[in-house]
């Protein structure tokens, strides 16, 4: 383990490629964790089938890759609009039942539409794990530092994805509406705010971001239908490590969170890089507890 | 109303177990029927694996019933086997054989799909004393319990990839170097089964006194492996050895041909299962090791399938969506051949002469040499190394079997 770290010393490049590679992975944890911080903010539901979301969006590309034989590539956006489509679908179905209920409710629902999202996965693609190819290369760097292309197309797809959701949110009808809801559901219903649509639609386009991701994911990693839950974790860790409301927030700890696995996986083993995610929830939740305490005292 | 209906739910209740209890305990044989018990994967995560089982099973029960089933006694018997969907879930597998053997009164069993689930399953139908002849589960741990009536025809997973160690001095001692300076990199996922196949690699390391430069373990739902794949290039090992189910093997090629890592020799499991090649292509897989229980080009036979080569013309034509024949089917119906061959030896059927039948085989098929060791291990077939060749597993390794030079070194894979 020590020569482990040992060797970011020996080989610097090797410093470089995690760094690059940590990044370039945090773009796309970013795009799940927004969605979720979108949910939670406006919904107050917190959404445990993110990660399904995301494995569907990657089995779409793969669906669009094996069946019909098109470059994943072009499955970023159809992933969008159907994952979108489903979100309002699911949207229907259950969560319209569960917001406004406690806490439980709505983590009970969610649970069980990701239990059920997974099994549908499996039952139609198989528990084997699939990948889709996007036909880009790899560039050689400093003599030993891989960058693959597809995972710059990666950063930059997320990158221009959260730009848009962001300016959408400040400048449309319907990203004003979402944040006087957030603000104040009640107060938005008596201005005339469909609060109803307005919570479809967002519960929709974090479905269509998580699509998103999961097309980047399925280009860059590998899927299978019950891998969805290490992508909840992240989403969760990330939007908790941020603090709720904190956009900079959730860019920052997600590409954070991209390094951080890399160096962790490097230095105690791959098996531990997601051990380490959790780990870091735990710490984060503590740390908080303490200066929630202090303030508390302070109040006092 | 409403306690009407509690009424008529208690009664329901009480007329289905009442059915229950009195189904049949002695479903052993049936008339002319022997009746075989497998609880086995047909849904959840295991279940490609498992369907390719129990087509296994099926074929060769098919076959054995075709040729004049089983004789006992003077008598014609065909053979049947009863399966019950165990969900990939261990809970579930340990319940459906108190099931099969309890309810149904299933005297001999067949083995689920992988080496957790039989581990799960063989303390039931040991308590029960029911033999089980296995084909899938090949986790060395299954043989030091001490169990009397688990067998497996499969060979036991330290041997997976020992045989790459003694590969790797080979070409050492070609190429004009001790097999002691070879490196070697390990990342095996943190299970049992590959935890087994990782203490067979380091016991032949040892022996060679082979330098461990890189031990990683992998978790179990892996998806990245990026960060073992960066340390192997700064260290630049002779040997990369690589073990984690599909998964595994779809992240290693993925991750080996993205970041074009260059190991002169690499060895995976489940090359096949993941369809590597398929995914990939040819050429970024080129040179990749792969370790298999049975190989069609292999030259074992016997009197139900011919030789290995038929068996495998006779699958593809029994079930015309296999473009390849998964050794995970060629060993089911290994298993049921040995069923077949012990009722006719033990020549009765009570389950404890059958079981001494079992142990006492020592027979060839087209799967290879079956004979038991005291723990119930197949100690007759041993496991070989194939290399990916042009798009083709070829099979290099022990080199009595071996069809094809092995290459070396492996190209770095471009793209």
């Amino acid at each position: 383990m020590l020569s482990n770290f040992q060797l970011l010393v020996d080989f610097p490049a090797t410093n470089v490629q995690l760094l690059l590679d940590g990044l370039m992975i945090g773009g796309i944890f970013a795009l799940a964790a927004y969605g979720l911080a979108l949910v939670w903010g406006v919904m107050n539901v917190k959404n445990l089938a993110q990660g399904e979301f995301v494995i569907m969006g990657g089995y779409i590309a793969f669906f669009m890759y094996r069946d019909l034989g098109i470059n994943p590539l072009w499955a970023l956006p159809v992933a969008g609009i159907v994952m979108f489509g489903i979100g309002w679908l699911l949207y229907g179905l259950v969560i319209r039942w569960v917001i406004g209920r406690d806490l439980f409710t709505s983590l009970l629902a969610t649970f069980g539409m990701a239990i059920v999202i997974s099994q549908l996965l499996n039952l139609v693609f198989g528990p084997d794990v699939q990948t889709a190819n996007s036909g880009l290369g790899t560039r050689l760097f400093l003599g030993s530092v891989t960058i693959q292309e597809i995972r710059v197309v990666s950063l930059v797809v997320a990158g221009g994805l959260a730009l848009m959701v962001i300016l959408f949110m400040k400048n449309s009808r319907m990203g004003q509406a979402i944040r006087a809801t957030a603000q104040d559901p009640r107060a938005a219903k008596i201005m005339g705010i469909d609060t109803d649509r307005v919570y479809a639609f967002t519960y929709s386009l974090n479905a269509a971001i998580c699509g998103v991701a999961g097309v980047l994911i399925s280009m860059i990693w590998v899927i299978q239908p019950f891998y969805g839950i290490a992508h909840s974790i992240r989403s969760f860790v990330i939007v908790v490590a941020a603090g709720l409301g904190n956009l900079p927030g959730v860019i920052v700890s997600a590409l954070g969170l991209g390094v951080l696995e890399q160096y962790g996986g490097f230095g105690f083993g791959t098996e531990f890089q997601q051990a380490i995610v959790v780990g870091l929830l735990v710490l984060v939740l503590v740390i908080r507890q303490i200066m929630q305490a202090r303030h508390r005292q302070v109040v006092q | 109303m409403k306690y009407i209906n509690k009424f008529a739910g208690m009664a329901l209740g009480m007329a289905a177990l009442s059915v229950a209890a009195a189904a049949p305990a002695s479903a052993k044989v049936e008339g002319d029927t022997i009746v075989l018990g497998s609880a086995i994967s047909l849904t959840g995560k295991y279940s490609t694996n498992g369907v390719h089982a129990q087509n296994g099973y099926e074929l060769a029960v098919k076959r054995i019933n075709e040729m004049g089933g089983v004789k006992v006694g003077g008598k014609s018997y065909k053979l049947k086997v009863v399966y019950y969907d165990d969900e990939s879930t261990p809970a579930r597998g340990a319940q459906l054989a108190e099931r099969l053997i309890k309810q149904d009164g299933v005297k001999y069993m067949l083995g689920p799909y992988s080496s957790g689930m039989t581990k799960a399953i063989a303390p039931v139908s040991e308590k029960y004393r029911i033999p089980m002849v296995e084909a899938e589960g090949a986790s060395r741990s299954l043989f030091t319990q001490g169990y009397k009536y688990l067998f497996a025809v499969l060979s036991t997973s330290e041997q997976y990839l020992a045989s790459s160690i003694g590969l790797a001095a080979e070409i050492a001692e070609k190429n004009g170097k001790k097999p002691s300076e070879v490196k070697v990199a390990l990342a095996f996922e943190n299970d049992p089964f590959s935890q087994d196949v990782r203490a067979g690699v380091l016991d032949d390391a040892k022996k060679y006194n082979m330098k461990i430069v890189i031990d990683d373990k992998l978790p179990r739902d892996l998806s990245d492996m990026s960060t073992t794949l960066t340390k192997v290039r700064a260290v630049k090992p002779d040997l990369l050895v690589v073990s984690g189910h599909s998964k595994g093997a779809a992240t290693a090629a993925r991750q080996l041909k993205d970041m074009q890592i260059d190991v002169p020799m690499v060895a995976i499991t489940h090359c096949e299962a993941a369809d590597i090649i398929g995914k990939y292509g040819a050429e970024s897989t080129e040179g990749i090791l792969c370790p298999t229980q049975w190989a069609e080009t292999l030259s074992y036979e016997d009197n139900y399938f011919g030789t290995a080569a038929e068996f495998d013309a006779l699958f593809k034509k029994t079930y015309p969506t296999y473009n390849t024949v998964p050794y995970q089917a060629a060993q089911a119906s290994a298993a049921v051949l040995v069923w077949k061959d012990a009722f006719e030896r033990a020549n009765t059927f009570d389950p404890d002469k059958v079981r001494d039948a079992i142990a006492a085989t020592d027979m060839q098929t087209f799967y290879g040499g079956i004979k038991f060791a005291a723990e119930g291990n197949n100690i007759a077939k041993p496991m070989v190394l194939r290399q990916i060749q042009d798009g083709g597993y070829n099979v290099v390794a022990p080199s009595k079997w071996a069809s094809s030079e092995v290459r070396w070194p492996r190209k770095p894979p471009m793209n």
